[in-house]
């Protein structure tokens, strides 16, 4: 049991080789470019989404901070549909994997922060005391700021693998549960099967608003530092 | 023997090399020389995975009604592809007495 409730967050391999790169691979597959105006379908509605949500997001930034709008775009409509994706059955999600989100996490809070300290260091520096603090607190509070401003990227990135890797888990036992009540007791497992059908929009939900609170941080962190 | 032709892609600027015949044309007794004659580089294996994407692109998404059997086609193959990798720790959770 216990192997095989993880087996499924194991990084695929072909003979030794990664497979995880080509399933990492299939988003952008999904997501055509078009030189034309007026398009099919598929694209026409991906490019009404996307400018809903650039919208969205961008106009709290100052020119400086826009110019970060084609990262925060494409990282927001990756992990969308990498956790949308990984909601198919027996798919692996990429996401789950937390040297993929570490890897997505560190440079770009490291690029926005450096960027903050490269422009506006009394602005930067300044952030790290809040105002208004007793003066004897000071030193205390500046350290305190300091690992919490260190912890952003961690932060960031256990956040995203532990939501996406819980709702899978989460999904696999009741649904082995499902299975194993079906035999002997079956009101039980409807009932059980309806838990399950509510976590699935649950986790829907989830993979489009950890994409969101993603991207929303780190834009957030840009604001501060631009 | 090879004739570049510009095949009909997402734009006329991508030129195809047509070898003797289409794969439907080749006898069967051919079929082992015909499979040899294909080009096996790295450019040529992705031309060949460029022309099919194109080709399903322009058959069931790039047209002027798509539905949403487009796009569901390539989902349930996709997940017909992770079973199968996933198949190996599957068959141990099958309902059988001896595994």
């Amino acid at each position: 049991m216990n192997e095989n409730l993880f087996a499924s967050f194991i990084a695929p391999t072909i003979l030794g080789l990664p497979a995880a790169v080509l399933i990492i691979l299939l988003p952008p597959l999904l997501i055509p470019t078009s030189k034309y105006l007026i398009n099919n379908r598929l694209i026409a509605t991906q490019q009404w989404l996307i400018q809903l949500t650039s919208k969205q997001m961008m106009t709290m930034h100052n020119a400086k901070g826009r110019t970060w709008s084609l990262m925060l775009m494409s990282l927001i409509i990756f992990i969308a549909t990498t956790n949308l994706l990984g909601l198919l059955p027996h798919s692996f999600t990429p996401t789950t994997q937390l040297s993929m989100n570490l890897a997505m996490a560190i440079p770009l809070w490291a690029g926005a922060v450096t960027s903050g300290f490269r422009s506006k260091t009394k602005n930067a520096l300044a952030h790290l005391l809040p105002q208004g603090t007793p003066t004897p607190l000071i030193p205390m509070l500046v350290i305190i700021e300091t690992i919490s401003l260190l912890i952003q990227p961690m932060a960031l990135a256990v956040r995203l693998t532990a939501n996406i890797t819980a709702g899978h888990l989460l999904m696999h036992l009741i649904g082995s549960a499902t299975l194993a009540m079906s035999t002997t007791n079956l009101p039980s497992a409807l009932i059980i099967f309806t838990v399950l059908i509510l976590l699935t929009m649950l986790e829907i939900a989830v993979a489009l608003i950890q994409a969101y609170v993603f991207t929303l941080l780190v834009s957030l962190y840009l604001h501060e530092n631009t | 023997m090879a004739n570049y032709s510009v095949g009909i892609f997402s734009h006329s600027s991508v030129s195809v090399p047509v070898k003797d015949k289409k794969l439907l044309e080749v006898k069967l007794g051919e079929l082992p020389s015909w499979i040899l004659m294909r080009d096996f580089s790295p450019s040529g294996i992705f031309g060949a995975f460029q022309r099919g994407y194109y080709r399903y692109y322009n058959k069931y998404i790039n047209v002027k009604k798509g539905s949403i059997s487009g796009i569901t086609m390539v989902l349930a193959c996709y997940v017909l592809f992770s079973y199968s990798f996933s198949y190996k720790h599957l068959k141990h959770e099958r309902l059988r007495k001896y595994h």
